[in-house]
Formats: structure tokens, C-alpha cells, sequence
């Protein structure tokens, strides 16, 4: 664990302190199920997030894609009552396939990533509410899916099934970011596109992949979603999500210039978000000063972060100085 | 100062240093250091990269102290300087990254922050008198331009001109020069030769770095040569030879002075044959070319003449308008640096902090990224693996570094070069594309390098190596290919290497060859 994650579950763990002196309900098993069960919905799409920005690039259309995969899922088993398996498969596809589009366009066309994903924030946002007829997906009464809603909503030690899925997706994606290769470029491509071209890696390709497991996992998250609130209307379902995940990684050490950034800063930053939320509820502050409080508490954080930088480098050069006087003499 | 033999000094010096010494966590920087400038002086500063010339010179401007030693200016003896002492006593400084506002015009830059203002609240500047106080320093640096130039329109060597004048408007009695001839033409140089001269002329010193030996020997009084923290040597003003300089400067003499050796072997096959090849630059200028195994096929021409266009083009990184590749007689389809590094052609490039290493990668990070699928086992990074390699090429190819974990941006320009060189070798290339690869690398490293390609060559590689540098080209090559203005002008045989013939085909006329049947086209 990198010192900048340790700084982060500290402040974790400090906010949380104080907000359980304040409130002992933080700590009820369940609040922090809750909790848990949210960290783990957003912590899904903020690792998808984190995928994309290591490349240098962004996706602004996750929001607006949990709003037309969760429509489309729901309308899937709910109207059409395709079979849910079939029905979370397909929806996977489809957001394999945006994020093929997205990287392709990227890449081969050479459009700015902020733009195309900006389009796609529009694009879906308007399909999933024509889709509906501006109306709301939803089950109708008595329509139950025993296996998927425990897989999605249910318990399994007391632990929420959606967490444990993060903490495996997690696992598996800290092998990929960390340990494989195709990790190592996309930090690469990260620090330097140019030079890991001229290095013989087929850029393209590795970031287009980037936006394919971006895709996916906001599809995952958006089937957990859909399950969560169990309705969607799609006019504001998922608004600003896109800006959770992008506030998630950035509190989590990824650089938006890319090549920066480690798994578990993302699910760190992705708990910390959650913290806040909470916090805002539990404290009875007003909750229309929620993005008030995450916007100061994530400007702070970065502040003291580059402040911290600035300190350390600064007590290294005295720190050398001192030795160089001391060892001076010693001619 | 003892092994100064130039006339008695009639006047005191302006400066002098005294035992100085400057240590940094693990390094020696500068160690026992003395010399002296008196006034009116022109001293050549050499030593290769690394050799403390940079902590030289940020003692006297000020921006660090000695650990021990006496810096004496005019008289006065200092344990060290501060910047206002620095400024205050007249030493100017002018870097090799100037620092110009390219939006200002030259008096605006020469008087920024000290610009003479008119009466009133208002503090408006007084342009008349502005251009007053400039046209003298103007006239005193020799400049051709006037002095509501904007700054962007100027030249190198005028920009250069600016730095000086602005050296001279705060009474200059030292201006020393970093490497100030690095970038610039030939004509440019001689300009600048000048001013240095006319400096000398109105008694003030100059402390002028280069790594251009030649116009060291011709405008300095006197050279101090640095090697590894300490002072190398000291040539009097007839004692000035490149040769004399170069023996101080690395401690040897370089016996192959700059050159690869001869080749060992005969040039075997073909081994990469471009047929009417077509770039994006020079789209209507076909040029075919054949890299020969065992061989150095030297690319020269002037910058602009399509050189690394069409480099980057066999590399694939630039896309082929027209024309054939083969290889090893084979059809060959390279669309991408991928396709063409799985085929064994690599390339050492132009620039190489921007595309030839990630410089926050470490060296064994970088050495193992074209082939990191062969240090993996199951698509997952084997660090052994990679750090066996990395240390095999650390030791082959002499790289100094702490560890083959150190980050890449810290290393010297030889350095990283040769990580640069490194990671291809780690790969069994069968042509090698370097791409100026000796720009911006001390004497040292320069040997080890060329000596590196003419064992690439001995071992069967086919060797494309582009160069701007004339010594270069003729020293290293087996054959002399010739580009002019995106086309390829003539190949010179060995027996007809000459400076005159290389720069008569890069200009687009014919050579004086030996042979009626040259390799002309």
C-alpha cells in the first residue's frame, strides 16, 4: 500500500471516528450495511473509471449509461420477460460494445476523449428517456426474481452480496492493473503515449480495451443499480455519477494526465465519498449542501496532498543539506 | 594557479576561486577547485557531462554555497555567494534555454522589471528614453536588428544577442556563456564568436562552456578543464588543442577518436530493401534505399531532408503513401512500430525523452516494455524475469545507475540512451534505425556508443545510423547515403568519404568521386 492510500484510509478512519462520536447510529450494523452496499455500486463504476483515466482519458457517459442499461434491463425482464441471465448477458454486451465505440473513436478517429464521452452523456440520456416514453421503468407488483435479487440486493455473513461482488472485481482488477501486462501499459501509455508506441505497443488497441472495461463494468454497476431502486426514471437516474467515479479516482491518487493511480486508491476514495454522504445524513446537515460538502472535502484533500509533496521535498533538501555539513569535515 | 604560463598578470583578478568544494548526498560535486579570470579574459569551460561544470556555475551565481573553499571577487574574500552579491558584483549569466519574453520586443526584454517611466501617477514607460538606453548595448553586442524587434522574430544567435546586451545593461564585468553555439548554425556561431570577441576587447571576462571544442580553441585565452569534480588541467592560450582538450576531459587519449573502427567483415546480403518508398512530407519524392547486413549505412543530409521521415516510415510510425519493403527478400507489410518490432526492425529515435524511453519508468521498466510478454507467464509480469534481463544489459552496455530500478529521468543523457540501445538488444534486432544518436552525449559515452553499433554490425545487423554530425558520419560508416530534399541524392563508397562530397550531395550536387562508376543516381 502506497503511503497517499494509507493517508486516505487514515482520513477514513478519522472521519469516521468523529462522525460516530457524534452520531454512535454510524456505526449500527444497518447504516454500515447500507453504506457498504452503496461503496459497493459505486465502487464498481469508479474502478471502470479508474481503467480509462490511467490511459490520460475520460468517460463522461457512465452516468447516463446507468440511466439506459438499467431502463433497458428492467424493461428486459420486467416487459419483455427475457430471462434474466440472458437479459444481464446482453446488457453486458452492450456495454462492452458503447465502450468499444467510444475507444474507437478515440483512437482511430482522434477525437478528444471528453468530447465523444460528452456526446455519449447526451446521446443516452436522450435514447433511455425516449425509450421510456419520458414515464419509469419498473416491476410490476408481485414480479419477483428470487436468484438475481439475492444476488444483487441480498446478504450473504451479514455482508451485503453487491460488496462482496467488489471486493472480488476488485481482486481481479488490482491483478490486472498491477501485475499484468497489459497493466504495465496502460501506465505506460499513461506516462507517455508516444514513447510506448515507439516501443512496439499497439496503443490503440490496449486503450480501446481501457473503454471496453470501462463499458462493462458501468453495465454491471447499472444492473446493480437498477436492482437497488428497483425503478428508473430515467430523466435523473445516475445523474452525476459520472462525476462520482472521475471525484472517486481523483481522491484515490489518479492523476487526469494519466499513468498515476492504484487500485485500491479508487476504493478508498470510492468509501470516503460514501463516508461523506453519510455523514451529511447522520449529522443532519441539509442534504441540498451534499455536493457542497464533497466538492470542499475533495478540494481539501487535494490541497494537502500537493501541500504534503511540497513539505516532503522540502525536508529532504534540508535533511541533505544537514548531512553534507555534517560530513564536510570528514575530508 | 600554477600551471598558467601566460604573461605576467598586470591587473588582479576579477575573480578567483580558492580549494572550493561542493558535496551533494553521495556525490562529490566539485572538490579542491581553483582557478582564477582576470579581467578582459575569454576562458573555455569544458568537461563532460557531469563533470561539476553546472555546480560551477550555480556557486557563482549564487544559488548554492560551497561546503568549504574561498571565492574571491575583486578583492573581496567570500565563504560563498549570495544571488544579490553574485548580481551585484557584475557576474551575468546567459543559459542555453534563454529567457526571453518572445511576445516583448528586444527593449522590453533587455529593461523588463527596470523599464525607465515617465512622470506621473500613471508610471507610464518612456519609450524614448527606453530606446535610448538601449541602442548603445545594442551597438556594443554588434546586433543587426533594432530594438523594437519583437523578440519572436529574432534568431537564435540574435536572441542570444539580446541575452548579452541585457547581460551588459547591469554592468557586466563576467558574462559567462552555458553552452550558448549548442543550437545554433554555423553563420549564427560566427556571430557570436564576435561578440565574445568585442567583449574582450572592453575589458570585461567571459567564461564561455561548450561542448564545441573548436571555437573553444579558437576564442579563449586560456582552458580549464574539469573531470569528475575536480580541475583536469589548465592549457595556456598556446597549449589550446582539441586533442589536448579531449585527453583532459576523459583522462585517455581516445585512440579512435570518434569513430566506430572498421568493419571486421564484408557487408553480407540485403536485408531490408525499401522500394520507391513515398512520405507524407515529400509525397512526390520516391526513395529507395537497401540496408545491407553487417554493415553502418550512414544517412546524412541537412535537417528538413526527409531523413527521419523516412526512418519513422520503415518503423512504421508514419504511414507509407507507396512503395515495396522486403525483408530478408520477403514482402514485408509494417503498418505499425508493433508490426515492425515483431519483425526485428528497431528504432533509436531523434528524441529521446519524448519517444525513446519513459523517463518515470525505471531502466528496467524500459528495457523490458517492447518484450514484456516474454517476461510474463500467464499475462502476468515475472519482475525476475525482468530485472535478470535488465541486469544483463546494465553490465553489457556499461549503463551507470544506482540500480536498474532507478527512474530513467534521473540519468544522463548517455544513460538513457543507452537504455534506449539496451532494450532493443535485449531483442535480437535485424535492422537497427538510430536516429542522431550521439545529440546531446558527452566524448565518453560517444565511443562506447559507436562502438556498440560496429559490434551490432560485426554480429550481422544491418545498421541505418541518421546523423547531422560531418565527424560522425565519416568516422563511423561503411557507406555514406545522401538525402536531399526528400530525395535520396547518392551513396558514397568508402574511398570517396569527404566532408566536401557529403556536403556537395546534401545540397543536391554531384561528388568529386574517385571512380567514373560511383554510386551516384
Amino acid at each position: 500500500m502506497s503511503k497517499k492510500d494509507l493517508g486516505l484510509l487514515i482520513l477514513i478512519l478519522v472521519v469516521g471516528a468523529v462522525v460516530t462520536a457524534i452520531n454512535p447510529r454510524f456505526l449500527s450494523a444497518i447504516n454500515l450495511a447500507n453504506t457498504s452496499n452503496l461503496v459497493a455500486l459505486f465502487g464498481i463504476l469508479s474502478i471502470g473509471q479508474a481503467f480509462v483515466i490511467i490511459t490520460g482519458g475520460i468517460e463522461l457517459s457512465v452516468g447516463s449509461l446507468i440511466a439506459l442499461l438499467g431502463t433497458l434491463f428492467i424493461d428486459f425482464i420486467a416487459v419483455r420477460e427475457l430471462d434474466w441471465p440472458l437479459a444481464f448477458v446482453v446488457i453486458i454486451m452492450l456495454g462492452a460494445v458503447i465502450g468499444f465505440v467510444h475507444g474507437w473513436l478515440i483512437t482511430r478517429l482522434k477525437l478528444q476523449p471528453f468530447v465523444v464521452t460528452l456526446c455519449g452523456l447526451l446521446i443516452y440520456r436522450g435514447v433511455a428517456r425516449f425509450y421510456t416514453a419520458d414515464g419509469t421503468a419498473g416491476f410490476a407488483f408481485g414480479q419477483n426474481f428470487p436468484t438475481l435479487e439475492f444476488l444483487t440486493a441480498g446478504r450473504s455473513y451479514g455482508l451485503p452480496n453487491s460488496f462482496i461482488a467488489l471486493i472480488v472485481i476488485a481482486i481481479v482488477m488490482w491483478v490486472v492493473l498491477h501485475r499484468s501486462v497489459f497493466g504495465r501499459y496502460l501506465y505506460a501509455i499513461g506516462k507517455n503515449e508516444e514513447a510506448a508506441k515507439y516501443s512496439g505497443i499497439r496503443t490503440g488497441r490496449v486503450i480501446i480495451a481501457a473503454y471496453v472495461i470501462c463499458g462493462v463494468l458501468t453495465a454491471l454497476s447499472a444492473i446493480y443499480f437498477a436492482m437497488y431502486t428497483r425503478s428508473i426514471s430515467p430523466a435523473s437516474h445516475g445523474q452525476f455519477y459520472e462525476l462520482y467515479a472521475i471525484a472517486a479516482a481523483v481522491l484515490g491518487g489518479f492523476s487526469l494526465r494519466g499513468g498515476e493511480g492504484s487500485l485500491f486508491g479508487v476504493v478508498l476514495g470510492t468509501v470516503l465519498l460514501q463516508e461523506l454522504q453519510n455523514l451529511v445524513n447522520l449529522l443532519g446537515i441539509p442534504s441540498s449542501l451534499n455536493f457542497a460538502v464533497m466538492g470542499g472535502v475533495i478540494l481539501i484533500g487535494v490541497l494537502v496532498d500537493q501541500q504534503w509533496g511540497v513539505f516532503r521535498a522540502r525536508r529532504r533538501m534540508i535533511e541533505a543539506t544537514r548531512r553534507n555539513v555534517a560530513g564536510a569535515p570528514a575530508e | 594557479m600554477t600551471s598558467t604560463d601566460t604573461t605576467q598578470p598586470i591587473t588582479a583578478p576579477f575573480l578567483s576561486l580558492d580549494a572550493v568544494r561542493k558535496t551533494y548526498p553521495g556525490v562529490v560535486a566539485l572538490d579542491r577547485f581553483s582557478m582564477e579570470v582576470r579581467p578582459g579574459e575569454v576562458i573555455g569551460l569544458v568537461g563532460e557531462n557531469g563533470a561539476g561544470k553546472s555546480t560551477l556555475m550555480k556557486i557563482l551565481g549564487g544559488v548554492t554555497r560551497p561546503d568549504s573553499g574561498t571565492i574571491t571577487v575583486d578583492g573581496v574574500a567570500h565563504d560563498g555567494l549570495t544571488v544579490e552579491q553574485s548580481i551585484g558584483s557584475g557576474i551575468a549569466f546567459v543559459h542555453q534555454e534563454l529567457n526571453l519574453f518572445e511576445n516583448l520586443d528586444v527593449a522590453a526584454n533587455i529593461f523588463f522589471g527596470r523599464e525607465p517611466l515617465r512622470a506621473g501617477p500613471l508610471r507610464l514607460v518612456d519609450r524614448a528614453r527606453l530606446r535610448d538606453m538601449v541602442a548603445p548595448l545594442l551597438k556594443r553586442v554588434g546586433a543587426n536588428f533594432s530594438a523594437d524587434a519583437p523578440v519572436a522574430s529574432l534568431s537564435l544567435a540574435q536572441q542570444q544577442m539580446v541575452e548579452i546586451a541585457k547581460a551588459l545593461s547591469i554592468k557586466a564585468r563576467l558574462v559567462i556563456l552555458d553552452e550558448p553555439t549548442s543550437s545554433l548554425p554555423i553563420a549564427e556561431t560566427e556571430k557570436l564568436l564576435d561578440v565574445i570577441k568585442g567583449l574582450k576587447a572592453e575589458g570585461i571576462s567571459v567564461i564561455f562552456i561548450s561542448h564545441r571544442l573548436h571555437e573553444i580553441e579558437r576564442v579563449a585565452d586560456r582552458v580549464v578543464v574539469l573531470r569528475d569534480g575536480t580541475l583536469a588541467g589548465t592549457l595556456a592560450k598556446d597549449g589550446i588543442n582539441h586533442d589536448e582538450m579531449v585527453r583532459l576531459m576523459i583522462g585517455r587519449m581516445l585512440k579512435e577518436r570518434e569513430k566506430a573502427g572498421e568493419a571486421t567483415r564484408a557487408p553480407g546480403s540485403v536485408a531490408l530493401s525499401a522500394e520507391a518508398i513515398r512520405t507524407s512530407t515529400y509525397p512526390d519524392r520516391p526513395v529507395s534505399i537497401e540496408l545491407r547486413r553487417a554493415e553502418i549505412l550512414g544517412l546524412a543530409g541537412l535537417v528538413g531532408s526527409g531523413r527521419t521521415e523516412l526512418a519513422r516510415v520503415l518503423f512504421g510510425i508514419d504511414e507509407r503513401l507507396a512503395g515495396s519493403v522486403t525483408l530478408d527478400g520477403k514482402p514485408l507489410n509494417v503498418t505499425s512500430a508493433a508490426d515492425a518490432v515483431a519483425n526485428g526492425i528497431f528504432l533509436v529515435p531523434e528524441d529521446r525523452k519524448l519517444t525513446g524511453i519513459l523517463l518515470d519508468l525505471s531502466i528496467a521498466q524500459n528495457i523490458s516494455l517492447p518484450n514484456l510478454p516474454a517476461h510474463a507467464r500467464r499475462s502476468l509480469v515475472s519482475t525476475g524475469a525482468e530485472l535478470a534481463t535488465a541486469e544483463k544489459q546494465k553490465k553489457n552496455l556499461g549503463i551507470k545507475a544506482p540500480s536498474v530500478l532507478t527512474r530513467t529521468g534521473t540519468l544522463s543523457g548517455g544513460n538513457q540512451q543507452k537504455v534506449v540501445l539496451a532494450k532493443w538488444l535485449a531483442m535480437n534486432p535485424k535492422v537497427m534505425i538510430l536516429d542522431e544518436p550521439t545529440r546531446g552525449i558527452d566524448i565518453g559515452a560517444k565511443a562506447e556508443i559507436y562502438g556498440l553499433m560496429r559490434a551490432l554490425a560485426d554480429a550481422g545487423v544491418a545498421v541505418l545510423m541518421i546523423s547531422s554530425d560531418m565527424e560522425e558520419v565519416i568516422g563511423v560508416s561503411d557507406r555514406i547515403a545522401v538525402m536531399h530534399e526528400g530525395q535520396l541524392s547518392g551513396i558514397l563508397d568508402k574511398q570517396d568519404f569527404s566532408q566536401e562530397n557529403v556536403l556537395l550531395l546534401a545540397v543536391g550536387k554531384k561528388p568529386k568521386l574517385l571512380q567514373a562508376a560511383g554510386g551516384v543516381q
